[in-house]
């Protein structure tokens, strides 16, 4: 059975739902790239992991002399 | 609408929006002047954005002046109907309903200003927003049918986007970002006055108070040639600002003289002589116009370019 063809309405309405589709994909593509950039040019994505990190701490000479596997200093309320 | 009811729509109703009819009513035109001198104001300021943020920018400028656009044809559509060069767009044909219009444009304001902050930074997004309300409110509900002085104020809202782009960059307002905005402020009264010298009967019939209409079209001549001359020094300043060097003077200098000689040339003409020729001289000045914006934010894009070889600047 042969498909009656479109009629002018329906591909109108079939272009306006591809342009909005594309302009939302757009969007989508546009906030992950954005993310990627913010997430990979931000400040480093590290902390105290159960032990010190060297890199972490202050330039105080006192606190870098102290060994890699020292305990995690005290948190203070 | 549902399938069953449009098949019996009457030929004489204007048909059903497409997707183009959405994209007319963001005003791709002035869109186009928005992005190229959003991007001027974005690559010539001294910090440097990643690519992605700064199309991300660009776009989201882009966006909030066709929200703005949106939101000014939902207002105008009674006086767009009115105008012949107007009553063609969306709403006032009858293809975009004013309400949907209104949805869009406060929409689009609200994605454009959230995503202009989140891509670069708080008072980019602000800014946009102040240009958004003040395009929408302050021109369009306001001004433009209040005062001859409508397009001398609301030329603010066109002049923010080079301003926006260079916050975007750094992050503040400077004195450079101030001159670029000068520069399109201080053109905008003697580009629309051209335009409304040979719209004629247009703004007449809308009955918006341009001052073709309130004062008449010898006074709109001395107009033109008095903001002429009050512009010159902006462009002058931008050649010696931190983003001008000696090829933005050379510009400035020559653009300058020409659009001088083309106010002069418009003050000498009366209506009978521009009538016969059907204005020529007129719509010459504001085809000059544009060229003069393009050219002049063209010379500060190349000076920065050069810049990135050793040339450029003072």
């Amino acid at each position: 059975m042969a498909f009656p063809p479109s009629h002018e309405l329906q591909k109108r309405r079939f272009g306006r739902n591809l342009g909005l589709g594309l302009v939302l994909a757009g969007f989508v593509a546009l906030v992950f790239a954005l993310t990627v950039v913010k997430v990979t040019r931000g400040d480093p994505m590290q902390a105290f992991d159960h032990k010190v990190r060297p890199e972490l701490l202050p330039p105080d000479p006192v606190a870098n002399d102290a060994p890699a596997d020292a305990p995690l200093p005290e948190a203070k309320p | 609408m549902s399938d069953a009811t449009a098949y019996k729509t009457p030929s004489s109703q204007a048909p059903e929006a497409g997707f183009g009819d959405y994209v007319q009513l963001l005003k791709p035109r002035v869109m186009s002047l928005v992005v190229f001198t959003a991007l001027v104001g974005l690559l010539v300021a001294p910090v440097g954005l990643h690519p992605v943020e700064a199309f991300a920018a660009i776009l989201f400028i882009a966006l909030g002046a066709g929200a703005s656009g949106a939101l000014n044809m939902w207002w105008d559509a009674d006086i767009d109907a009115v105008m012949k060069r107007t009553a063609r767009r969306p709403v006032p044909a009858g293809r975009v309903e004013p309400g949907e219009a209104l949805a869009i444009g406060l929409a689009l304001s609200g994605i454009s200003v959230v995503m202009l902050a989140l891509a670069t930074n708080i008072a980019a997004g602000a800014l946009l927003a102040f240009t958004i309300f003040f395009y929408a409110v302050v021109y369009t509900m306001w001004l433009k049918r209040s005062t001859p002085q409508n397009i001398v104020i609301g030329g603010a809202a066109g002049a923010f986007p080079p301003m926006i782009g260079w916050v975007a960059a750094t992050g503040h307002v400077s004195y450079e970002a101030a001159l670029m905005f000068g520069l399109i402020f201080m053109w905008t009264p003697p580009h629309f006055w051209a335009l409304a010298l040979f719209m004629k009967e247009d703004y007449h019939a809308a009955g918006v108070p341009m001052l073709t209409v309130t004062h008449g079209r010898k006074s709109t001549r001395k107009h033109i040639l008095g903001y002429t001359l009050a512009l010159l020094p902006v462009p002058l300043a931008l050649a010696f600002s931190s983003i001008g060097g000696p090829l933005t003077l050379a510009v400035a200098l020559a653009l300058n003289g020409w659009f001088v000689v083309g106010a002069l040339r418009i003050l000498r003409r009366d209506e009978i002589q521009a009538q016969s020729d059907n204005y020529r001289v007129e719509k010459a000045f504001f085809r000059f116009s544009i060229l003069y914006l393009f050219l002049h934010f063209g010379a500060l894009l190349t000076e920065a370019l050069l810049g990135n070889y050793g040339l450029g600047g003072w």
